[in-house]
């Protein structure tokens, strides 16, 4: 990527039609309020973490991000249209999407199920067709395991073959203004120390080097303030706050969200939290 | 290592599947009450082809008799082995198979009906349909009951797997419910002829049959060929392939049809031919891996093969009287399958 399309990239981020954005959205189930009326913008070029405690709404609000879930009040705005009205295979060309997890049906081989991935370009195949998956695998660090059953590996190693597909479901615009998108639902949640920084860096020089967006549900906050460019914070179905992510992660709002005492560490010019359980705590 | 998926390439599957299937169907054509050695065979087949008139009874036994009743095996086991492929892929259960929607349940109490009651319910119908009475009622149980299925699994304007897997049970148990109480009435002439019809017999093979249900069955092979891709992806779950692109609710009411057409017009010509469906996607898979594209059609040509071997068993075993083909279908296949699942238990 030259320094050309770079600032190209980042002429686009200021453009409506370029993001992804989220208006007034309000999920409820029976009379349980899941998201109350929420409004919030990603970027393409960054990494955006959702953050909060368990049961904040990062989950549905994600579902709602991908059209997985229908708000109650509200719409999804993509790329300057209602996202109920694209075409899902269309957006399945720009936007890749890996869940908690994902329970694979029968003996798929590792490569079979990241050629999947493929699934949506099966008409206009790239030029690098035939060799995505494994560069792809090859990038989550799963290239020795491509002819393995997927269901004889562990939870960690699934994790980043499904990591795997959803980058060769999205390895290549698709078309010259194309934004793409990377959704990642608690995606470091099953991997070890190495892997986590490993994904999430592999995510962020995704950014900034294809103007790619990822949008990732993190529950390490370390991690989201190490890795991601602005966050997100839910609690209770309320966003709290949202901007760049090292002004919004205060250890005032983290004792106040999380209930953990905050103490913060420089290292390497990042900043980064020791956590202890706050005074109420046994 | 044994995790590794060494897999044989499609092509050499589907080649090995078809000359199963040509072997097959070489043997059944040789083998049965009135046996036709190799030479006769080919001076028919020579005659049938250059059209010069035989009238020798090799040629009268297979041209009229033995041909289209192979002729409608192959269409019976391709129906029923793709169908328990489309069914398996679309519920990502290895143990559904097509007469879990309804199909089997609807048109064998559909059979029963006219069987026992269709004298007195609906005396006229045989004056229109004639001999082909049975077979309409049939086709149209087994499709009734499935629609009745499919709509209990409705909600939210989705069909949802799970609700249609527990619908089929039930409504598959109110059936052989219904069937019950009809033995119960039924003269014991009545009896024999439902028993006859649940365990399935390709003795019924005609060639207007014949060419009625190979022409559902081959327009159910392609149309079913185009889900192999999105079955592929429906194997990550429903949403998942939802994001890849997959319009899912589309698959699953096209598999449903295609099924449901297909068994159904074959279940309505021959009885009830069970295991097939169950017994032949999954050596396919154990095989040659879980990939659609090689299951759906290798499942149609192992399928065909298997109700070919077994019905040559059938008639040919107590000669000149014919076994039930359903009963040797588990014969044939459970020890094929049992065979397969020694050799490749790992790949479960």
């Amino acid at each position: 990527m030259n320094v050309r399309s770079l600032m190209d990239f980042q002429a686009l981020d200021t453009r409506a039609e370029t993001q992804l954005g989220v208006v007034e959205v309000k999920v409820v189930i029976g009379d349980k309020t899941l998201l109350a009326p929420i409004t919030c913008a990603f970027k393409p070029g960054q990494v955006t973490a959702i953050l909060g405690p368990n049961g904040a709404g990062k989950s549905t609000l994600m579902s709602v991000l991908t059209g997985q879930r229908q708000p109650t009040a509200g719409h999804v705005q993509w790329q300057g249209r209602a996202l109920q009205d694209c075409p899902t295979a269309e957006l399945a060309q720009v936007r890749a999407f890996v869940a908690q997890e994902t329970q694979v049906a029968f003996d798929f081989a590792v490569r079979e199920v990241v050629e999947l991935g493929r699934y949506p370009h099966r008409r206009q195949p790239s030029q690098q067709e035939v060799g995505i998956p494994m560069l792809a695998m090859q990038s989550t660090h799963v290239g020795d395991l491509a002819d393995r059953a997927l269901n004889t590996l562990s939870g960690g190693e699934k994790a980043r073959v499904h990591l795997a597909r959803a980058l060769a479901q999205v390895w290549e615009s698709t078309s010259p203004a194309g934004v793409r998108w990377l959704m990642l639902d608690e995606p470091t949640a099953a991997l070890d120390l190495q892997h986590q920084h490993r994904v999430l860096q592999l995510a962020r020089t995704w950014t900034q080097t294809q103007g790619i967006g990822v949008v990732a549900v993190l529950h390490d906050l370390n991690l989201a303030l190490r890795y991601s460019d602005t966050a997100l914070v839910l609690a209770d179905g309320q966003l709290l706050a949202q901007g760049a992510t090292s002004d919004i992660l205060t250890p005032e709002r983290i004792g106040q969200v999380w209930g953990v005492a905050a103490y913060p560490v420089s290292r390497g010019g990042f900043l980064q939290y020791v956590f202890e359980p706050s005074a109420w705590l046994p | 290592m044994s995790f590794l998926q060494t897999r044989p390439s499609a092509k050499w599957v589907l080649s090995v599947g078809l000359i199963l299937l040509a072997i097959s169907f070489i043997a059944g054509s040789a083998r049965g009450a009135y046996a036709i050695s190799p030479f006769e065979l080919l001076n028919v087949v020579w005659s049938a082809l250059s059209g010069a008139a035989d009238t020798s009874p090799q040629h009268m036994v297979f041209m009229n008799i033995r041909l289209p009743r192979l002729l409608l095996g192959v269409a019976a086991g391709a129906a029923l082995g793709l169908s328990g492929a489309l069914m398996q892929g679309l519920f990502r259960n290895p143990l559904a198979d097509p007469g879990l929607i309804g199909i089997s349940s609807g048109a064998a109490l559909a059979a029963g009906i006219t069987i026992v009651m269709g004298s007195v319910w609906f005396p006229d119908l045989p004056r229109t349909l004639g001999s082909w009475t049975l077979v309409v009622t049939a086709f149209t149980g087994s499709l009734a009951v499935t629609l009745l299925v499919y709509t209990l699994s409705q909600q939210d304007g989705a069909t949802r797997v799970t609700l249609m897997l527990l619908a089929g049970i039930a409504i598959n148990a109110l059936a052989g419910a219904g069937l019950g109480l009809l033995t119960f009435f039924a003269t014991d002439e009545q009896l024999r002829n439902i028993q006859f019809w649940l365990l399935g017999s390709l003795g019924g093979a005609r060639w207007s049959a014949v060419a009625l249900v190979g022409a559902v069955v081959l327009v159910a092979v392609c149309a079913g060929m185009s889900l192999a891709r999105p079955l592929n992806a429906i194997a990550l779950g429903e949403a998942q392939a939802a994001l890849l692109g997959v319009p899912v609710e589309r698959v699953k009411r096209y598999a449903v049809l295609v099924t449901a057409l297909a068994v159904g017009a074959v279940t309505a010509t021959t009885g009830i031919i069970g295991f097939i469906g169950l017994v032949a996607p999954h050596c396919v898979r154990m095989v040659a891996g879980p990939d659609h594209r090689v299951v759906l059609p290798g499942s149609a040509l192992l399928g065909a093969a298997l109700v070919l071997l077994a019905d040559s068993v059938a008639r040919t075993a107590v000669k000149p009287a014919e076994l039930p083909l359903g009963v040797l279908t588990a014969f044939v296949g459970v020890p094929f399958f049992l065979l397969l699942l020694r050799h490749f238990k790992s790949r479960l």
